[in-house]
């Protein structure tokens, strides 16, 4: 087990070079320049801009900025913005927190939610209930997310009144409601779907009758030993999930005004700050496989059956 | 007419027994299954019974309706699709089909526990088997996770499990086959219930230890003076565990008799295709002798005796009217206690 964390941390090391190359790779190569940009229409002396250029490093090659940029991270500098001056470590520590705060949230409901609803439809397997389930699942399977969310914002906030259309600055729970709930819907429909599937095929197994056989409570039977089998595959499932929700995070930020990573990419990309953009793509990618080397360590918590070597 | 549902007091029950009357009672029970391609009889009035000390081998082909008339008796038949239209199952005189829920669920398991087939599949391949064993003492006796567990573990030795202090913790796939079901049979065991049903207990196992689970089985069965039923295709297991044996078809009892009789001298047309199919040490390299035919279609099941598609002696009256458990005597008339056949021409079968 321990051999197998060490690897699966040593693997990280060529994924994290190869995705934050790539993205700066991609910085590099759009049109735009963010000094130029700086003076707007004015006109500029172009001795002036190269030799600004110059102090920022931007005039080295590729590979040489990249290097740069590297050995500061090692630093924990994330790099400067050049419009602003601003650490790019501030607007990190400003639209993270948002953004992690939304997709947990959202995340939540899903397990919550999705499970509850799967168990439900699964233990009744082809009734009307579990027919209900497959009809809503596939309504939210199909309508996109950003429609689900101009409709939740239109009915509660601009209809109803429930809710704000935007969220504060401060983006606390209660505001974050609807764009968590928007955000893990079609996560909720697929872990829902899972769920159902799993606890359906895990109620017939033989394991089941013994179980009833032993004259342990209903409760113990779909409790303990219906359960404990039928979440592995729905674990697995929500490893992958939690790192697409910060990932979807980023469209439903737009809908609803929070002030999340989602806001800052969009800016940053506008204004051609790839400092910017590579630390926060860097830090999804990190969150991403940090979550899912975890969800592989509780397979094998959940499953025995399981060898790591 | 008098028809057989008790072969009670013969032979003698192993060990000492002062309860009377039999320990369970199936009466003419009858189990269908509702599908989709119409109502499969699966039992079709079994009676059998069992006292304490005493076992009960049933016998028959696959799908004869020896695992469900258990599922029955234990009360995990699917349901639905499963329906229970006609019967009594009385244990201890209280007919379990009467009680509710949770008497039931009391039963199981401390009263009447079972051992299954594929113990692979059956144990929770995700929980270990000291969990597994030690949930039968949290559950019924309320017992902490500690002493349950040392329960576990002097279960695990009495089945004869090595190192069972040191694989407590271990899961089910870690096990061979044999100890895999040594480990249900411990689970049976757990709370020394009055009556272990054991459907095909050795057929999943390498013949070599067949045997050996065979015999711890018979062997804590005397020992805690349990009644037993066990279920087999297997003639051959038979001979010396059970006491007596009930040999099943198309859902119903054809033949009962105390267990060596039946060897000697078969009362019905099916127990006799069955003892003739058993490979024999002196007819080595002879061609094995089958039962022609395959079994019924529960679906439809054939009118009059069940048997007759594929019996050599049936005549007309087989295709038309069944035939009734009866009991089977001498020549002379001289009753031979314990003994039954459904069968019109018994007589010609035992004594022909
Ligand atoms: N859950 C079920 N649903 C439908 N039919 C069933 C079910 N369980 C058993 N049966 C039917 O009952 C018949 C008897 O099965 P079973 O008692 O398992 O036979 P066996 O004597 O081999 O143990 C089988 O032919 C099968 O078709
Ligand atoms: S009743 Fe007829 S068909 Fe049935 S076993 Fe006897 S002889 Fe054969
Ligand atoms: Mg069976």
């Amino acid at each position: 087990m321990g051999r197998y964390v060490a690897r699966r941390l040593l693997q990280m090391i060529p994924v994290f070079l190869g995705s934050t190359m790539l993205v700066f790779a991609m910085m590099y190569a759009l049109p735009g320049d963010p000094v130029r940009a700086l003076a707007g229409e004015q006109t500029v002396d172009p001795a002036q801009i190269a030799a600004m250029k110059h102090k920022l490093g931007l005039d080295l090659p590729l590979w040489h900025q990249y290097w740069n940029y590297l050995t500061g991270l090692f630093h924990w500098d994330f790099g400067t913005e050049i419009a602003s001056g601003r650490p790019v470590a501030d607007t990190i520590a400003d639209a993270f927190p948002i953004t992690i705060r939304l997709a947990l949230f959202a995340f939540l409901f899903t397990v919550i939610v999705g499970i509850s609803m799967g168990v439900f439809a699964g233990l009744k397997a082809d009734t009307l209930r579990d027919r209900g389930l497959l009809i809503l699942t596939l309504l939210l399977i199909s309508v996109p997310s950003f429609v689900l969310g101009f409709l939740g914002q239109y009915l509660f906030a601009f209809q109803l009144g429930w809710v704000d259309p935007n969220v504060s600055a401060e983006a606390n729970w209660s505001e974050l409601f609807l764009p968590a709930v928007v955000l893990g819907s079609l996560s909720l429909a697929y872990v829902a779907r899972l769920t159902r599937t799993s606890v359906a095929e895990n109620l017939r197994a033989d394991y089941m009758r013994t179980a009833v056989a032993k004259g342990l409570p209903r409760r113990r039977v779909v409790g303990v030993h219906l359960m404990r089998n039928s979440m592995i595959p729905v674990v697995t499932f929500l490893g992958t999930d939690l790192g697409a929700l910060l990932g979807g995070a980023v469209v439903t930020e737009g809908i609803f005004n929070v002030q999340g990573v989602g806001r800052a990419v969009f800016g940053a990309l506008q204004h051609r700050e790839g400092a910017t953009v590579v630390g926060i793509v860097t830090l999804i990618v990190i969150v991403y496989l940090v979550t899912s080397l975890l969800v592989d360590l509780l397979y094998a918590v959940l499953d025995p059956r399981i060898r790591y070597a | 007419m008098t028809i057989i549902d008790k072969t009670a007091d013969v032979p003698a029950p192993r060990g000492s027994n002062d309860e009377s009357g039999p320990l369970l009672e199936v009466r003419d029970l009858h189990v269908e299954f509702h599908t989709r391609d119409g109502v499969a009889k699966a039992v079709n009035g079994v009676n059998y019974n069992v006292s304490a000390g005493e076992t009960l081998a049933v016998l028959g082909e696959s799908g004869s309706g020896k695992s469900v008339t258990a599922q029955a008796i234990m009360g995990i038949l699917d349901m639905p699709p499963g329906r229970i239209p006609k019967g009594e199952i009385l244990f201890r005189g209280q007919d379990m089909l009467k009680m509710s829920n949770e008497e039931r669920r009391q039963i199981r398991g401390q009263k009447i526990a079972m051992i299954f087939q594929d113990a692979l599949s059956s144990l929770n391949p995700v929980l270990s088997v000291g969990y597994q064993l030690g949930e039968m003492f949290r559950v019924h006796k309320g017992m902490s996770k500690k002493d349950a567990k040392a329960k576990a573990i002097a279960l695990m030795d009495r089945v004869r499990i090595p190192a069972a202090k040191e694989r407590i913790n271990d899961y089910p796939h870690q096990f061979s086959g044999g100890m895999r079901q040594r480990i249900m049979i411990a689970m049976a065991l757990a709370l020394e219930p009055d009556l272990i049903i054991a459907d095909e207990p050795t057929t999943a196992l390498d013949v070599t230890v067949q045997a050996q689970v065979m015999d711890l089985l018979a062997e804590l069965q005397r020992d805690f003076n349990m009644g037993l039923i066990l279920i087999t295709h297997d003639l051959g297991v038979v001979a010396d565990v059970a006491d007596k044996i009930a040999v099943m078809y198309a859902g119903r009892i054809v033949e009962t008799a105390p267990v060596h009789e039946i060897y000697k001298r078969p009362a019905h047309p099916y127990t006799k295709g069955l003892l003739e199919s058993i490979p024999r040490l002196d007819q080595k390299g002879q061609e094995l002798y089958a039962i022609k035919g395959l079994p019924p279609n529960l679906l439809h099941v054939p009118s009059g005796c069940a048997f007759n598609p594929r019996c050599t002696m049936a005549q007309d009256i087989c295709r038309t009217d069944i035939p009734a458990l009866l009991p089977v005597t001498e020549r002379d008339g001289t009753e031979l206690v314990g003994r039954g056949s459904a069968c019109h021409f018994w007589k010609e079968t035992i004594h022909g």
